[in-house]
């Protein structure tokens, strides 16, 4: 793992409306009162902070934005200290360093269709085996405790051992690649300087595993990617890192941060909890209500050339937050925004984003969520939160509890 | 009662085929398609709305008779 001197470049937060910060750890604490009261003032925030920042907080203004790629781009999509215009050697739009998080059209596409295939849900579908025994270890290991950390337990666990099986990477890495989501999306204000440091271990390490399967070719995700053309030419392997890396980076903390957030709502909320273990038929469209309620990921863009959004004069270069899980509490698209209502029957929630860059993995994503959360219940029924003990929350653009005590046996009276 | 997918709106969140697999299918790339004609039978009708009321890009509509 890295270590960074983790050591934040800006101070405190003086308002949400014209200085908000989404490094600060107040901001996921308290997400869904903050989009409220902005929604209600003023739908698009700014802040000076990392070169200057936008956030749009109405379903319909995040809608707009993730439709328009003529003036809004990917090339940057973690909003952070140092930017991609700051990198002169950075694969430049439209393919961007994490191909196809990081392309816009028309190369988004066809890097897009490369990879679509490998996460389509009748693919998907067969890793659900896989992933129930995978629960069931975890689960078995936390059985004699009275009070686990469902998050560092259980739910990180997941996508981590997951897509190093898909990837054919070491599973004992695990650690190595929490280290790496770490760096990229929470360590996001610190000197830029630091921050690249941490990049270059990231793709050094990327580097060894690819020439490792360039050396010794297996079936997995990396071989494929390896294999794969585009315009009839073999990926770069510029490409080929960069698309692991996305899906190193884009599928850990995401998953583990839904996988999370469902877990601590349901041992906050024993009636939904009851309702679970008691009506398993539910779970497909109470796990769709808890991708809706606490979406974990907002996106970014960065601003083309200058141009003036809705009377917001942004200017180039700047960012563009994408907060999907304000979108999905906005009253103006959903019945009791508010409210986890998890026989929600009109659910559209955009916790996979909306347009062209819909999560690649969503089918894994939502598989690894239901089936977590079903073997979770099903070992643990009464499962509470464990009391003095504090939930603490992830800081960055992915919302989620990164510590989670629960008690898992029920009092005995 | 009839629905269709829209390609040119479908981005593959697949809600779709997991509310009603009797009535949609996904191709390789994950996009949704309508089965056959896309005609709702009775016992469809509600499975069919659901799909409809899931959609995040709005891209199904329903064609009444």
């Amino acid at each position: 793992m890295t270590t960074l001197d983790e050591k934040s470049i800006y101070g405190p937060v003086t308002s949400w409306k014209t200085d908000f910060d989404h490094a600060d750890p107040s901001y996921n604490e308290n997400a869904h009162e903050i989009w409220n009261e902005l929604r209600g003032t003023c739908p698009v925030a700014h802040t000076e902070r990392y070169g200057g920042t936008w956030l749009p907080v109405t379903h319909e203004l995040v809608h707009e934005i993730a439709y328009d790629t003529e003036h809004f781009s990917s090339r940057g999509v973690v909003v952070a200290t140092v930017k991609p215009s700051d990198l002169p050697d950075a694969i430049p739009a439209p393919i961007g360093g994490a191909p196809p998080i990081t392309s816009d059209p028309p190369f988004h596409q066809d890097a897009r269709r490369i990879m679509l295939p490998a996460f389509s849900p009748k693919t998907i579908e067969q890793w659900e085996p896989e992933i129930r025994k995978l629960c069931r270890e975890l689960i078995a290991d936390m059985k004699k405790a009275d009070v686990v950390d469902a998050a560092v337990q259980f739910a990180q666990h997941i996508p981590v051992n997951v897509i190093a099986r898909m990837l054919g990477f070491p599973p004992e890495d695990g650690e190595i690649f929490r280290g790496f989501v770490h760096d990229v999306l929470e360590s996001i204000n610190l000197a830029p300087g630091q921050r690249a440091e941490a990049f270059m271990a990231l793709d050094a390490y990327v580097a060894k595993q690819v020439q490792d399967h360039i050396d010794n070719p297996r079936d997995d995700l990396t071989n494929f990617l390896l294999n794969a053309k585009i315009y009839d030419q073999p990926l770069s392997l510029q490409h080929v890192g960069g698309s692991i890396i996305l899906l190193l980076i884009a599928g850990i903390d995401t998953t583990w941060s839904a996988i999370g957030s469902s877990l601590w709502h349901l041992a906050t909320n024993p009636v939904d909890r009851r309702r679970l273990v008691d009506n398993p038929a539910l779970m497909p469209t109470a796990i769709e209500e808890f991708l809706r309620a606490y979406a974990p990921v907002t996106m970014a863009r960065v601003v083309k050339d200058d141009y003036n959004f809705h009377g917001n004069e942004m200017k180039q270069n700047d960012w563009v937050l994408l907060p999907f899980p304000a979108a999905n509490r906005d009253p103006e698209e959903f019945e009791n925004a508010d409210q986890v209502l998890i026989d929600r029957e009109v659910n559209r929630h955009a916790a996979f984003g909306l347009g062209i860059h819909r999560c690649l993995g969503s089918n894994l994503a939502r598989l690894e969520l239901r089936v977590a959360v079903e073997e979770f219940i099903a070992a643990f029924p009464d499962f509470e939160l464990a009391p003095d003990e504090v939930v603490k929350w992830s800081v960055g653009q992915i919302r989620g509890p990164r510590e989670l005590p629960v008690r898992i046996n029920a009092r005995t009276l | 009662m009839q629905v269709k997918v829209d390609q040119s709106k479908c981005q593959g969140h697949n809600r779709c085929y997991a509310i009603a697999p009797e009535l949609f299918d996904v191709d390789d790339l994950g996009n949704a398609f309508e089965i056959g004609d896309g005609v709702v039978s009775p016992q469809l009708v509600e499975k069919a709305r659901l799909a409809v009321a899931n959609c995040p890009e709005y891209a199904i509509s329903i064609v009444e008779d």
